[in-house]
């Protein structure tokens, strides 16, 4: 009797264990097939001739900005939403894309076409250092003291979202049309944008962030379970908070300046692998996000370069499938 | 055990609290001393839950200061001090899914810091025994009922293995049965394991029952602490709890008495001992 009990109970474990694999197994065979794919398929240069690999080598690029992008969306993702404790928000709540737009726009408004020649590695340090540096300011100065409110915080960042978007629409209606248009191009995300002289700084900086999570996977698991219990368990919780923010600010800061904004695709990925993993820890959660972001992103780009000829519109597929998925949890949770 | 020491487990040395221009605390002076179970009673609003929030570190004081354990709560590292004191609060929220066994091994972060040796896993198995969760160890807490959650929540706070335990209402969502059964397995904690409790209860009668000193707050002073029997007293009470409340004994034990007034036949304030008949139509205009 005992030990039937005891191996009833331990069920739904084991299930929930089998899940997960499964879907780190669907996710890690589908990123592998789509990015062969995108390597493979088309290939103008029959195999064996040295040209081959050198169109090989060059969408090699497209495949490292996506499992970049998806790396740092996915991680960024699930880390804000175990700091708010909340599972419908997202990083660009707290103004990162509104912000991005903004240093654009202004680049664009200041300099005019001049702008856009201004490329490499110099312009992206610049960017990403200016948007941690809004972010550790902002988080620093909301969470000293005795407001340490994270409702503030988003509020703030929303109200910030809106004022910048404000300036940025102001300054776009004084463009040249030709000016907008280059502009524009740079507003929606676009893998088409990815620069390869970014890309070992970026996975560089990606890599550390990784592994320096990766490392506080447990205290994360922890912060998870909210304000007070975390504080009971020892856990310095205004500090862990903070500093995750700021990794979510880096890793946010990243993958916009490589290609754009991208405001539903985080969390599209996030509730798909919440699905998979029934038992919370991010020892399970970061890897199976990271995989699922891989799978659909590289997913969306092989289906619509192959399949539809239109490899720029990636992005806007993406985030209007993670807007539709963003409704869907929305409504649900609210019928509930 | 290590020895017990002779100083006082909890000290508040002119301790206070406000929100705003309102005075929520203080200045409080209190000594607990090691062991046994230390009930704060009062009115709402009185300041208890506050109190004890400060003393679990989960709130700032304005001033004063805080010891437990021979720690100062405001300025001891927090690992250190997760091994001395534990809190339970009242709500407990997260978006997590957990089992309950998964729920319990987090008491233990303090001490193995997620990575759980075989100590730990013995001290979760203790735990989970002592609340009787044994048969819902695997469940999901989703899937659990009121009482059976807050047990789990207890479950984790003794895993923790804290010389101090600080529970906030343990016995809100509690039906008779569980809430006594609760209130039993804490007075074993304190008995058998030797923890010093101080628990927020709403119920004076579990204090009287259970408590071994009560500490009695209004409007965020101490007004009356003693044992069960110094506090257990109609005009000590009523006082408190600004209400007319009577003291019964039975089998032994004191209870207080409030849920109505009764009608005294001689020597009693008159107003109180109106006719049944006018009893509803007064409860209403209440």
């Amino acid at each position: 009797m005992v030990e039937i009990m005891s191996r009833a109970g331990r069920m739904p474990r084991a299930a929930t264990r089998t899940r997960r694999h499964l879907g780190a197994i669907i996710a890690g065979a589908a990123a592998l097939a789509f990015i062969a794919g995108i390597l493979l398929v088309d290939n103008p240069v029959p195999f064996g001739l040295p040209g081959f690999w050198i169109i090989v080598e060059s969408r090699a690029v497209a495949v490292a900005t996506i499992a970049l992008v998806a790396i740092c969306q996915a991680m960024a993702t699930v880390l804000f939403h175990t700091a708010t404790g909340n599972r419908i928000l997202t990083p660009s709540i707290l103004g990162f894309d509104a912000l991005y737009a903004l240093m654009q726009t202004a680049l664009v408004f200041v300099f005019g076409m001049a702008a856009t020649q201004v490329e490499g590695p110099g312009k992206i340090v610049v960017q990403s250092v200016a948007m941690m540096l809004f972010a550790t300011l902002l988080y620093g100065w909301l969470f000293s003291g005795r407001r340490q409110n994270l409702h503030v915080l988003l509020l703030v960042g929303v109200v910030l979202g809106v004022g910048f978007g404000s300036v940025s629409t102001f300054m776009q209606r004084l463009l040249t049309p030709s000016e907008f248009d280059v502009l524009a191009s740079r507003l929606h995300g676009s893998i088409g944008n990815a620069n390869p002289e970014v890309l070992p700084w970026a996975a560089l900086l990606v890599a550390l962030i990784a592994v320096v999570v990766w490392r506080r996977r447990r205290v994360l698991d922890v912060l998870a379970l909210g304000r007070d219990t975390a504080v009971n368990l020892g856990v310095a919780y205004r500090r862990e908070v903070v500093g995750l923010l700021v990794v979510v600010a880096a890793l946010i800061a990243i993958s916009t300046t490589m290609i754009g904004p991208m405001t539903f695709f985080g969390f599209l990925v996030a509730t798909l692998t919440y699905q998979f993993v029934r038992a919370d820890h991010h020892g399970a959660v970061l890897p199976l996000a990271v995989l699922i972001g891989l799978a659909s992103l590289t997913g969306a780009y092989f289906v619509l370069q192959h399949v539809f000829y239109a490899a720029g519109l990636v992005t806007v597929v993406i985030e209007f499938v993670g807007g539709l998925a963003f409704l869907i949890v929305i409504l649900r949770k609210g019928l509930r | 055990m290590s020895t017990t020491p002779p100083a006082p487990m909890i000290t508040l040395d002119a301790v206070a609290k406000g929100y705003g221009s309102t005075r929520a605390l203080g200045p409080v002076d209190l000594e607990i001393a090691h062991g046994g179970i230390t009930a704060l009673v009062g009115p709402n609003g009185a300041g208890k839950s506050t109190m004890l929030t400060i003393i679990g570190r989960l709130l700032g004081a304005d001033a004063g200061a805080v010891r437990v354990g021979g720690l100062d709560v405001a300025t001891a590292k927090p690992r250190e001090l997760a091994k001395v004191v534990s809190i339970l609060k009242q709500e407990n929220h997260f978006v997590a899914r957990l089992t309950v066994r998964q729920l319990v091994a987090f008491g233990r972060f303090p001490h193995s810091q997620g990575r759980l040796a075989a100590s730990d896993h013995e001290a979760i198995d203790e735990a989970v025994a002592f609340l009787d969760l044994a048969h819902l160890e695997h469940r999901f807490l989703d899937e659990l009922s009121g009482g059976q959650r807050q047990r789990a929540f207890v479950a984790m706070v003794l895993a923790q293995d804290t010389e101090v335990l600080l529970l906030d209402e343990p016995l809100s969502n509690l039906d008779m049965r569980h809430a006594a059964r609760m209130m039993q397995q804490l007075r074993d904690a304190a008995d058998v394991l030797g923890k010093t409790i101080v628990l927020v209860v709403h119920d004076v009668n579990f204090a009287s029952v259970y408590a071994d000193r009560i500490i009695a707050l209004a409007d965020g002073e101490i007004v009356a602490s003693g044992t069960p029997d110094e506090i257990m007293r109609p005009e000590v009470l009523s006082r408190v709890f600004d209400t007319p409340v009577d003291v019964v004994e039975h089998a032994g034990q004191r209870l207080a008495v409030y849920y109505r007034p009764v009608p005294v036949p001689t020597g009693s304030d008159p107003s109180r001992s109106e006719p049944t008949a006018s009893e509803p139509t007064r409860i209403e205009t209440r």
